[in-house]
Order: structure tokens, then C-alpha cells, then sequence
């Protein structure tokens, strides 16, 4: 509960693991608010009915809140003139203001009569692209903090996030956001293609960082590592250097 | 959303966009082309001829045959390789996707004008669009978006129109964005004043794609963009990047590692959409040749390293591309591989 966790991924793909979460807290009974900015809705449904989760159906029951950030931006750039009070989430485009998209989350996610739903979980797919639709580093870090704020202390949710960084990466608004996030998270899971160049077998490896420094004075963070191969409908974890092609 | 870097000159990103077309005027496809340098209409009259299968079909037999003959001997000393697949540099048994197009002869008019064609030429829209406030972008870019998504919503690419039965495929091709010809001058400093303007076209395209039965090629001239920063964020929001590099002007012109290609094919990123993998091919090491009448992307393998007396740039060029060879280098080495004792 109250958990603030960082996806991270250098020179592949990170994006099995927002899959992973979304399945994983829908199944678990959490109220989802997934604010997803780079794929389209029917994309993530076909991997998640691969996953065993039907989103459509998490919708209708009102478990999972949805913005399709493409469509979204469709509708606020070809669209009519929006009812007042009701501003789009997506305002920023033309505002940098990241306020609406906040007031958004904060909504959907407060609890409603009747809800039963165990804890509520925000999942962001994926903030590299606020940065690239105009937001300054800064409002995004702001962002973060006030959805903290609202989903970790006063919800008791909890709050995954996707960044993309690169090494030599000289986009510094990027990294500056992905640095500052990594020293606030709890647990960060950074999957990172392999330094020696491309396998087949082995798509990457991941570290998984338990951020116990943050809770404990003199606590050190864990740190495991292990490598991945992604296949049709789950990812296998294996210890590094005894992949099935290996042995 | 195909990104293409384009190469130095210009001359094989442009061929690249041309085959595009005119797959999509032999498959019937409706066509949308943009263009700030070079008015659409020119474009769309240069388009390669497909050719029949047959003829093609020949020309790939004869070379097919000749090499078949000398394989069938064993190997003598690398014979751990023996039973691996013999190395294609380019397909033979071709799939029947797609066409193939004869680089040296034009589109006959009358195809090319079976296909509903739409341009988008920069000099020639006036300033006829108002409303500007929401979009906070590159007056240009804001133009075309509009253009495209008029196209999109008028001829029920997206579903809009329930009573059309026939439902097609609107191809676009954009050539030359984020050139100074568009407005942008994202090319010419490395702190532009609209750092953003690509960016957000990029994202409001991929919206625009995602919701209606289109795909689009878009080249850029990334060598000539100074911000990295930006080259990051575009990668992150295509689907497809795929960069060309040739050797013109360069010194790989004149190295023989290379004689045989013009250039080579970076391929950056590619889809993962619908499905937690992606199809990933085997070696991703590719280069093209632009023979008289075909152009052609083949693996790109290095020969035999067999003189003694091989100089310091070429080793050091050897190990430069044997580290480009990643690990499925064992299957294709077949001989080729320089051992160091």
C-alpha cells in the first residue's frame, strides 16, 4: 500500500511490464486509473485478453478508468468546442499546464458510493511523452508528486509509472525527470537490453532495485538481476547466463 | 508510422518513398503525398513500374541456379558448419508480399491515376485555416494535420460512413519533414525555437493512424537535426524507424569490404503492437544496392578475409562491423568469420 513504483527501460522495450501491472491489479480487485499516452485502447485489450484479463469488461464495471491519450487528443484538436467545466485532460497540449490531467486522476480515483474495490492504483504508460508533447520537466515532476500525494498518502493506492532513458542520452529534460523519480520510488524495475548487442533468446535483462534506503535510515537497497526472454503470453525470468539456449 | 532517416543526399530515402507509392497504387490503395520541396504531382509521376511477376521471377532463377550448383560439395574444414542453412543474402523463394518495381522505367500515367490521389503541397495551401489557439504548434504542421484528418473523416478511412461497403487503405507519405522548408528550423540549430513542434505533430499523426485504416512513411533528414534530444522522442513515438546510411562521399566508398553496396539499412526500432513480442529477425545487419533496374536490401555479409597482408583500417573496420554483428553472427559466419590466433 502507498507504494511508488518506477519502470524503467534502456535500449528495448519496457512496456511487457505496464502489461504485467495492468493485469496484475485488475485481477487483484484494485480500482485502475491507467492514463495510457502511447498505444491505442485495442492494443492494450488484445495483450491483456492474452494476459487473461478482459478490459472492455473492467470498464464496463466501472474497475478500470481508461484515458486513451491519442484519442483524447484527437478529440480536443478536431473536436467541437468542449462543454465548459469540463476541461480535457489533455489541456496541456495547448496550456503546458499539467493541472487537468491531475484533476483527471485525482476524480477517477477517489472513491465513489458503493465501490468496493480494494485499493486505488494509478498506472502511467508512458511519461517520456509528456515531455515530448511540451510539458517542461519540472510541471511533470510536480505532477508526480501531487498524484503521490493524493493516490499514496491520502488513498493508501499505489502509483506505477514508465519512463524511457537511454545511456549518453541527451535529452536532459528526460533524464533529469527519470533521476529525480528514481530517488524517490520504492521499487524500481529497470529492464535494460543486453550490453553486448541484440540475442534472440534473451531479450534483456532486468534489475530489480527495493528502495529500503528510503524507509530505513541506515537500510541499503537490494538489488537482484536477472534476464528475460518474452514470448506470445508470458515473459520467463531466468538467473543470468543459464537461459534455456545456453544450456 | 514508418520514420525513415535519410541519407546525405537524398537519393535513396527518396526511392524508398517512391516504392511506398507506388506499392500503394498497385494495390489499389488511395494516396496521400506531402511535400514542402517538391510538388506532389512530381513525385507521384516519377513512381517506378512494377514489374509482371514473371519477368522478375526469371531473373531471380538464373542467379538462383548458378548458386545452387557449387554448395552441394561437403566442406572439408569448416564442417561443424555443414549443417546449417546456407546463408541467403537475399530471399529467393520469395513470399508474395508486396510487388517489385523496375527502378529504370515510370509508372504508366493511366495506373497511376487509377487510385484516388490527395496532395498536400506547403507553398500552395494559403493561410486559408483559422484557429490556431488550441494547437500551439508549427503553423505548417498544424495545416497538414488538419488536411489529413479532412481527408481521413471525408472519404471514411475511420469508419465514420457505415453505408461504404468497400473499405480501403489511405497511404501517406510525407517527404522531408522537420527540414527548414517546413518552417522548422529543428534542423539548422541545436536550441530551436519550437523544440516541441515535431514532437506533438508526430503524437497527433500516430492518433490520427491508430484511428483510422491509413499507414504512413514520413522521411526526415535526421543527419542534419542537431538536438539529439529530439531523434530520442521521435523514436519513442514511431512505430517503425528504420535509418539509411550510403556510402557516397564517404570513406566506406572506396573500402572492399563494402563493394558491393551503396549503403547500409539501419533498422532501429520496429512495431510491437497487439502482442507482447515483436517479430525480430534474425541478423539485423542489412545494406542495399541499387542495381540498373532493381534496388535491393539484402543481410549484409562481409567476404573472406583471406589476404596476409591486411592493413590496420581495414582490421580495425572489420572489428568496428563484427561488433555490429551481434550474437546470430554464428549461424551466418559460415567461413567468414576472421579468426585471430
Amino acid at each position: 500500500q502507498g507504494k511508488f513504483t518506477l519502470l524503467r527501460d534502456t535500449r528495448t522495450d519496457g512496456s511487457f511490464l505496464v502489461h504485467h501491472f495492468l493485469s496484475f491489479y485488475l485481477r487483484a480487485g484494485c480500482k485502475v486509473c491507467f492514463v495510457a499516452l502511447l498505444q491505442s485502447f485495442s492494443h492494450y485489450n488484445i495483450v491483456a485478453q492474452k494476459l487473461g484479463v478482459s478490459l472492455a469488461a473492467a470498464k464496463e464495471r466501472g474497475q478500470l478508468v481508461f484515458l486513451e491519450g491519442l484519442k483524447s487528443c484527437l478529440d480536443l484538436l478536431f473536436g467541437e468546442e468542449e462543454q465548459p467545466g469540463q476541461p480535457s485532460p489533455l489541456q496541456f497540449l495547448s496550456t503546458s499546464d499539467l493541472r487537468a490531467l491531475f484533476d483527471f486522476v485525482r476524480v477517477s480515483l477517489t472513491p465513489a458510493d458503493g465501490d468496493s474495490w480494494k485499493g486505488p492504483v494509478l498506472l502511467v504508460d508512458d511519461l517520456s511523452v509528456l515531455l515530448s508533447l511540451g510539458a517542461a520537466p519540472v510541471a511533470v515532476l510536480d505532477f508526480i508528486h501531487y498524484c503521490r500525494a493524493s493516490v499514496c498518502w491520502q488513498l493508501k493506492g499505489n502509483v506505477v509509472v514508465l519512463v524511457h532513458s537511454n545511456e549518453d542520452s541527451e535529452d536532459e529534460g528526460n533524464e533529469l525527470v527519470v533521476n529525480s523519480l528514481c530517488h524517490h520510488s520504492d521499487l524500481i524495475l529497470w529492464a535494460e537490453g543486453l550490453a553486448t548487442g541484440f540475442c534472440k533468446d534473451i531479450h534483456g535483462q532486468i534489475k530489480i532495485i527495493k528502495r529500503l534506503s528510503l524507509r530505513q535510515a541506515a537500510g541499503q537497497d537490494l538489488v537482484q538481476i536477472y534476464q528475460y526472454k518474452i514470448q506470445d503470453r508470458n515473459v520467463t525470468f531466468f538467473a543470468r547466463g543459464l537461459s534455456a539456449a545456453v544450456l | 508510422l514508418v520514420f525513415t532517416e535519410e541519407d546525405k543526399y537524398g537519393l535513396y530515402s527518396s526511392l524508398l518513398f517512391k516504392y511506398f507509392l507506388a506499392e500503394g497504387v498497385v494495390c489499389g490503395h488511395d494516396l496521400f503525398v506531402a511535400s514542402a520541396k517538391e510538388h506532389p504531382d512530381n513525385i507521384l509521376k516519377e513512381l517506378p513500374a512494377p514489374l509482371l511477376d514473371d519477368t522478375y521471377g526469371k531473373e531471380l532463377g538464373d542467379e538462383a541456379a548458378a548458386k545452387s550448383e557449387d554448395v552441394q560439395d561437403s566442406m572439408k574444414i569448416a564442417w561443424r558448419y555443414q549443417n546449417l542453412p546456407k546463408m541467403e543474402a537475399s530471399p529467393t523463394t520469395y513470399t508474395k508480399f508486396g510487388h517489385y518495381y523496375d527502378v529504370s522505367k515510370k509508372m504508366a500515367p493511366e495506373l497511376c491515376q487509377s487510385v484516388k490521389r490527395h496532395s498536400f503541397y506547403l507553398h500552395e495551401e494559403l493561410s486559408s485555416e483559422a484557429d490556431m489557439k488550441t494547437w500551439n504548434m508549427n503553423s505548417g504542421y498544424a495545416r497538414l494535420l488538419q488536411s489529413i484528418q479532412r481527408i481521413i473523416s471525408q472519404e471514411g478511412f475511420d469508419g465514420s460512413d457505415p453505408q461504404k461497403k468497400q473499405r480501403n487503405v489511405l497511404r501517406i507519405g510525407i517527404q522531408s519533414l522537420g527540414s527548414i522548408v517546413w518552417g522548422d528550423d529543428v534542423c539548422c540549430s541545436d536550441t530551436p525555437e519550437d523544440a516541441h513542434s515535431l514532437t506533438k505533430f508526430l503524437y497527433v499523426l500516430r492518433g490520427l493512424l491508430r484511428k483510422s485504416l491509413s499507414a504512413c512513411i514520413i522521411t526526415v533528414p535526421a543527419h542534419l537535426i542537431q538536438n539529439k534530444a529530439i531523434m530520442e522522442r521521435v523514436t519513442n513515438l514511431s512505430d517503425t524507424v528504420v535509418g539509411l546510411e550510403s556510402f557516397i562521399g564517404s570513406e566506406r566508398e572506396t573500402n572492399p569490404l563494402y563493394k558491393d553496396y551503396h549503403g547500409l539499412v539501419h533498422v532501429h526500432q520496429i512495431p510491437r503492437l497487439n502482442s507482447l513480442i515483436c517479430d525480430v529477425s534474425d541478423t539485423k545487419d542489412l545494406a542495399f544496392r541499387l542495381k540498373r533496374k532493381l534496388f535491393t536490401i539484402e543481410r549484409l555479409h562481409l567476404p573472406p578475409d583471406l589476404s596476409d597482408t591486411v592493413s590496420r583500417a581495414s582490421k580495425q573496420d572489420l572489428a568496428g562491423s563484427a561488433k555490429l554483428l551481434s550474437s546470430g553472427c554464428g549461424a551466418m559466419a559460415m567461413g567468414k568469420k576472421h579468426l585471430d590466433f
